[in-house]
């Protein structure tokens, strides 16, 4: 069948060509989110956002939704943003997104602004992104004309006005809003939302879905170069463990997200051009060529799981179990087959 | 205390006004007007949802933008919150936008709209007024625009297709202003205008072009060339200077309205008195006082009247953001009674009135010889508003000129079933 390049018929502007880059070594010094923020100890999110950056380089505009990466990290006069940085409403980053890559688009085509790819980055919570801002992102994963990544830092919870539960909070976790009590001890009944593959499988012509983990910073990278390379409107989704929310000392951070992939709660693959590949240790998993860890060695070692009990476990157990022995793509995908 | 005098008492440069020009005239409704307004002025991204009954713009961009008549970004979004923020983040870059919504529409908008007026965005939008749900209702009522008069919005209230499309073109030369940099509404009476037809001149874009700069956002433009971080958390720390400097925007906005005027008035030979318009009142006893498509019923009313020797006239206020205060104390200082029609209401305020009578008693309260205002509500969700009405309004307003049993201190509702 003949490929017809719909952009061809469109003013699709070229993207920066990122090559990836093999091995920690390789990746470039220069650092566009540097000293001036405020997040807690430890704060995995506040290292995504300068893999991020640093990823995509100086050419960048990013817009931020609200929540911790904005209120901790662009106090007025001592933002550690290098490059140009604009705050979005908590449900705003796909629209955020929109509006600045269709504004590039119009004012280049138009011969008002110098013609260069210049990337567009709107980040967001997961409360901001996969709750409020979800029906946004959507939208913008439709606009295929435009080039922009959408970047979800999922730290499970809304933390910035305190810990609050999420539609991507884990089950049972303690949050402010879903305290443990005597009567009702697992006020947290939802089942965490699978965005990443949603995005991906409602989005049949968004070209580029990937989930990662900071513990591999090489790769958190990588993926950000390939989304932004690739083109037309991109989604990236991590998981971000959080000293604060999740109640844990903040030196474990990159263990527990580690961890999140060793027991598969958190399965890293990307969506290239509709085309599923399971990377690092979730491919061994995926193959079953590794044990899957238990999910209580994550748990508890957090303390909003703290009044777990063996119940709580097993079930907890008991669904990842079905995500990697029964889904259609295990991991990805939660239909059953015939 | 007397009166202050008010700016805009220039004269047209008639010899200007006569300068050749080419328009085009046609028979457009409000909708159709704005939208010529908004492809000479070279608009860069354009968002719409749809939402009666201001969307009919939406569907005059979109045919120009298909017929290739006009060359925008043009993005149907997936909700109004969506909408507004779009066209937000593209005029932080450096674009000219434009946007609109209706009612309930307006007010699902209603974060973005805060955060572009605070952000000092030159957003460009058209309000097609309606009342909001529930219940349900598609005619017009002004609660919608007037949701934003506290945030740093200019508030434009148009009369007639044609001054629906001058307007706008006034909006953008303001709103992009870099003394001012704050969003404008054009508001536009649902059906009586929106989807009223009339003759219109077209300007030429030669006309346009001179009228018109190209927006320039300065060195607030978000660019890498620019790496500026905009909207940082300020909290207690700068909050309120950032609120003192857009109440200065706010004000310098009078300046620079009387300034877009007078070129307006020279360059097109229209235009008119910015602020308000005024219709017999050169001896008037009694005014009216209203704002967008009212006028149409009151102004026959009044030339009714005025055959029976009634002194009575009418004062049109076309901005209500910024509220032409010096106008209205100039103008109403010598009547001796005012009677305020609003197409709003604002429960449970002062006298139960509307938002543009209570604004009024506050404004003419410093004139030494302050005239008694009665305040009435009127054609709600769209009821029209017929010259009798008005005859019965004017009535009670001479009434309370005359020292009559009239409740200045109440208000009246016009035309409803009690
Ligand atoms: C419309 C709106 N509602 C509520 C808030 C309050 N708020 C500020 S930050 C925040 C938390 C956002 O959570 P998330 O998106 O997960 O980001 P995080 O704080 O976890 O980094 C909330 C609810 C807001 N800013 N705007
Ligand atoms: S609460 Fe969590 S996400 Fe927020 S700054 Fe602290 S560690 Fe980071
Ligand atoms: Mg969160």
């Amino acid at each position: 069948m003949q490929q017809i390049n719909i952009h061809a018929l469109s003013d699709y502007l070229e993207t920066q060509v990122l090559e990836p880059w093999k091995g920690i070594k390789k990746v470039a010094h220069d650092e566009y989110f540097t000293s001036g923020h405020r997040t807690c100890q430890g704060c995995e999110s506040a290292l995504v956002m300068r893999l991020m950056i640093k990823a995509a380089g100086p050419r960048t505009i990013v817009l931020g939704a609200t929540g911790c990466m904005y209120v901790a990290n662009t106090t007025y006069y001592s933002t550690p943003w290098v490059v140009p940085w604009m705050h979005t409403q908590l449900g705003s980053s796909g629209s955020a997104a929109t509006g600045t890559a269709a504004a590039l688009t119009a004012l280049m085509r138009k011969g008002k602004m110098e013609k260069e790819p210049i990337n567009v980055i709107a980040f967001c919570g997961d409360g901001g992104g996969a709750d409020m801002g979800l029906s946004a992102i959507s939208a913008a994963l439709q606009h295929t004309q435009y080039n922009l990544l959408i970047f979800l830092y999922d730290n499970e919870s809304y933390a910035n006005t305190d810990i609050q539960v999420s539609g991507l909070s884990p089950y049972g976790a303690n949050s402010t809003f879903s305290p443990p009590g005597k009567v009702h001890r697992i006020m947290h009944k939802r089942w965490k939302k699978n965005t990443a593959a949603m995005l991906a499988a409602g989005h049949p012509d968004c070209k580029y879905v990937a989930t990662v983990s900071a513990g591999n910073a090489v790769d958190t990278i990588n993926k950000v170069r390939r989304a932004l390379t690739i083109g037309g409107p991109t989604f990236i989704h991590s998981l971000d463990p959080c000293p604060k929310g999740w109640d844990y000392d903040p030196k474990y951070s990159h263990d527990l997200g580690e961890l999140a992939v060793e027991t598969g709660i958190w399965p890293l693959y990307e969506v290239e051009e509709g085309k599923l590949k399971m990377y690092g240790k979730s491919k061994h998993i995926a193959k079953r060529r590794v044990e899957r860890k238990p999910v209580s060695e994550y748990l508890l070692r957090q303390g909003r799981f703290a009044h777990f009990t063996k119940e709580d476990l097993d079930y907890f157990q008991g669904k990842i179990d079905e995500m990697w022995e029964k889904w259609l793509l295990p991991g990805v995908i939660p239909f059953t087959g015939e | 205390m007397n009166p202050p005098k008010s700016a805009t008492a220039k004269k047209v440069d008639v010899q200007a006004a006569r300068a050749p020009r080419s328009e085009s005239e046609e028979l457009i409704s409000g909708s159709e007007a704005i939208s010529h307004a908004v492809k000479l002025a070279d608009v860069d991204v354009i968002t719409a949802y749809p939402i009666r009954p201001y969307d009919t713009v939406m569907q005059y961009v979109s045919q120009m933008i298909a017929n290739g008549e006009f060359d925008c970004e043009y993005i149907v979004a997936e909700s109004e919150h969506s909408q507004f923020e779009i066209v937000k983040h593209a005029s932080a870059v450096g674009a000219r936008v434009f946007c609109g919504s209706s009612g309930v529409g307006w007010l699902y908008a209603f974060e973005a709209l805060a955060v572009t007026a605070g952000l000092r965005l030159p957003m460009v939008a058209m309000v097609g007024n309606r009342a909001l749900d529930d219940p349900g209702a598609f005619g017009v009522e002004h609660n919608d625009a007037l949701s934003v008069r506290d945030l740093g919005w200019m508030l434009a209230w148009v009369a007639t297709a044609q001054e629906a499309l001058d307007t706008a073109l006034i909006a953008y030369r303001v709103a992009e202003d870099s003394r001012v940099f704050l969003p404008c509404a054009i508001s536009c009476d649902g059906a009586f205008l929106t989807h009223s037809q009339s003759i219109v001149k077209v300007p030429s874009q030669q006309m346009v072009d001179n009228f018109l700069p190209p927006y320039d956002r300065g060195d607030k433009q978000l660019h890498p060339d620019n790496p500026i971080t905009v909207a940082p958390q300020a909290n207690e720390d700068w909050v309120m200077e950032i609120r003192r400097q857009n109440d200065m925007a706010a004000r310098r906005a009078r300046e620079v309205i009387i300034e877009a005027y007078d070129d307006f008035n020279n360059q097109f030979g229209r235009g008119g008195e910015p602020f308000i318009e005024r219709y017999m009142m050169e001896d008037a006893e009694v005014a009216l006082v209203g704002m967008g498509t009212l006028a149409m019923p009151v102004k026959v009313a009044v030339r009714k009247m005025r055959q029976e020797g009634k002194k009575v006239g009418f004062l049109r206020v076309r901005w209500f953001r910024p509220f032409p205060t010096i106008e209205l104390q100039g103008a109403l200082s010598g009547v001796h009674a005012v009677g305020v029609i609003d197409r709003d209401y604002s429960f449970g305020s002062t006298f139960h009135s509307g938002a543009l009578a209570n604004e009024l008693r506050s404004a003419l309260y410093p004139l030494a010889n302050r005239p008694k205002v009665v305040s009435f509500i009127a054609g709600l969700g769209g009821r029209e508003v017929s010259t009798d009405n008005v005859i019965d309004i004017t009535g009670r307003v001479f009434a309370a000129a005359n020292g009559g049993e009239i409740d200045d201190q109440d208000t009246y509702w016009i035309g409803v079933r009690e």
